[in-house]
């Protein structure tokens, strides 16, 4: 059992709202250093919202607020003056694969240079080790050159792992990121996932339950922008829950 | 009557979807008949007159004879220096308005005032221009004012047409840009600019068009009725192609009656060469950047 020993991630009454609608209300949980965090809810219930928040997404889309407090590594994300600084840190994939329109290296090769990286030898070597990692390399180490935005869905979203990785992020999150992805390729990448876990924090958003019973070691369950209950993932798939609406929505009586 | 045979009611639908097709086809030949009616014209009664002299000679005898020689480079003059006053300043202003500007009562109302600007007449911008330009800035009659006039005239046209471009390139490109901590500017320019620059070169192919055709914002600010040398500089007066096919049209006897369809065969010939070189250019930026 990983319990979550060091907080990485402390949420205190976060809600989000758009356009004054609510999307997430008061949730308070922690994210430990090193562990996959599953969230787990249907539909509209507020889990990409949460995503959103923690990469301070508010201050590029119009309408969203945020309120409540974020804490990563035991600093405010209200502190951070350099919002862009902090997105360098945290790698995102959201649900449908966006391959910019450049080539397949500069896709990846995008956020290392952000960061200052200018030498080809470093790049290539950024570049090959993450697609390696996002299960690619194989299918387009002879045409890194083509656009990134001509692969297939299942192969874009893999590039766009690729790139969160590039970022060496030190808090990954994923939004569902296997809706695009064949079956096999989703379990290569969660075998890497599983690997990755011992460098990063990765947030995992799933609609999958099982996803999140093969990866998570903690799960929290939303409904309709609140928080019903957090647990170790065996506890609440044993069926060791405290709200029985988690133990409904595990078991697949609704969502 | 197995499932699969037309029914009447099927017959009817057919039908209408046919009448229907024709009519739109017919509009669509309706369209082009005045355009290939109004240059076969033009080549029929210009193609004559049209000579190396006839481009390259001073005109001569009170324009009655001679060649068009400062008309031409003139409106190659007012429209190069309006294109360099208008573009970037276009593009500048949609890149703000649709990358940087929020969402809020001053946005929109500046949205309206552009768009109401396109609406202004030409002769109101050509009085605006003798009023700012001429007597203002003391700029005096010359292709600078007579561009700027151009320049104002035209800059909704950029802007929008910079908008609808900058529109075009998918929202989740500019969120994936973010994500990875790219600022708003790296995003415009690695990934923003270069997947609309196409669209906004067909503001610009709109732009040059109508600035070689326009007479009234240049009849006032800059364009002369004749002139017997070529302008040295952005100071000087110039000729022009469309004010000229108006005086040798009006306002000139004894013109031969090929001339002012030559000059308007040129007019229109310079307009299709600008066009087509901006979009060769624009096929081949498109050959190269796809998604």
């Amino acid at each position: 059992m990983v319990a979550a020993t060091t907080a990485k991630v402390l949420l205190r009454g976060l809600s989000v709202s758009y356009h004054g609608k609510p999307a997430l209300r008061d949730v308070s949980l922690e994210i430990g250093e090193h562990e996959i965090f599953g969230i787990i809810g249907p539909a509209g219930s507020g889990k990409t919202s949460l995503l959103r928040a923690l990469n301070r997404m508010d201050s590029f889309v119009s309408g969203m607020r945020v309120a409540g407090d974020i804490i990563l590594d035991g600093r405010n994300l209200r502190d951070w003056r350099n919002l862009y600084a902090l997105r360098r840190r945290i790698g995102v994939v959201f649900p449908l694969p966006v391959g910019l329109p450049l080539s397949v290296y500069d896709n990846v090769a995008f956020a290392p240079r952000l960061r200052g990286v200018r030498r080809r030898a470093a790049l290539d070597e950024i570049v090959e080790r993450c697609l390696r990692r996002a299960a690619l390399w194989d299918e387009v180490k002879d045409r890194l050159k083509s656009l990134g935005s001509l692969l297939s869905g299942g192969q874009q979203q893999r590039l766009t792992i690729a790139r969160a990785l590039s970022q060496a992020p030190d808090l990954l999150l994923l939004d569902e990121f296997s809706i695009a992805v064949d079956p096999v390729t989703t379990m290569r990448i969660e075998d890497v996932l599983k690997e990755l876990k011992h460098e990063v924090t990765i947030v995992l958003v799933t609609n999958l339950v099982q996803q999140a019973r093969r990866l998570a070691d903690r799960t929290a369950f939303l409904l309709s922008g609140e928080l019903v209950e957090v647990g170790d993932t065996e506890d609440l798939f044993a069926g060791r829950v405290e709200d029985e609406r988690t133990r409904d929505y595990l078991e697949g009586r609704f969502g | 009557m197995s499932q699969f045979t037309a029914t009447p009611r099927n017959h009817r639908q057919h039908r209408r979807q046919s009448v229907v097709k024709a009519i739109f086809l017919l509009m669509t030949v309706l369209l082009i008949v005045p355009v290939l009616l109004i240059l076969t014209f033009l080549i029929v009664k210009g193609a004559p007159v049209l000579s190396f002299e006839f481009l390259f000679a001073m005109p001569e005898n009170g324009m009655t004879a001679g060649g068009i020689l400062p008309a031409l480079v003139g409106t190659v003059w007012l429209v190069t220096v309006a294109l360099l006053a208008s573009v970037p300043v276009g593009v500048a202003a949609a890149i703000y308005l649709s990358e940087y500007a929020p969402d809020n009562w001053l946005t929109r109302a500046i949205n309206l005032a552009i768009i109401n600007l396109a609406g202004v007449p030409s002769i109101v911008h050509a009085l605006f221009g003798v009023g700012a330009f001429v007597l203002f800035f003391k700029f005096g009659t010359s292709i600078l004012a007579a561009s700027l006039t151009l320049a104002i005239m035209t800059l909704p046209v950029v802007i929008v047409s910079t908008l609808e471009a900058l529109r075009s390139v998918p929202q989740a490109f500019r969120e994936a840009c973010w994500n990875m901590g790219a600022t708003r500017w790296q995003t415009i320019r690695k990934v923003v600019l270069p997947n609309s620059v196409s669209g906004i070169l067909t503001g610009v192919i709109l732009e040059v068009s109508r600035t070689a055709g326009e007479t009234a914002p240049i009849m006032f600010t800059g364009a002369a009725f004749f002139l017997p040398f070529l302008p040295q500089g952005v100071l000087d007066q110039t000729m022009a192609l469309s004010l000229h096919l108006f005086v040798i049209s009006t306002q000139v006897p004894g013109v031969p009656e090929g001339f002012p369809y030559g000059v308007a065969l040129v007019l229109i010939s310079l307009v299709l060469l600008m066009n087509a070189i901006s979009i060769g250019f624009r096929t081949w930026l498109r050959g190269r950047k796809k998604w």
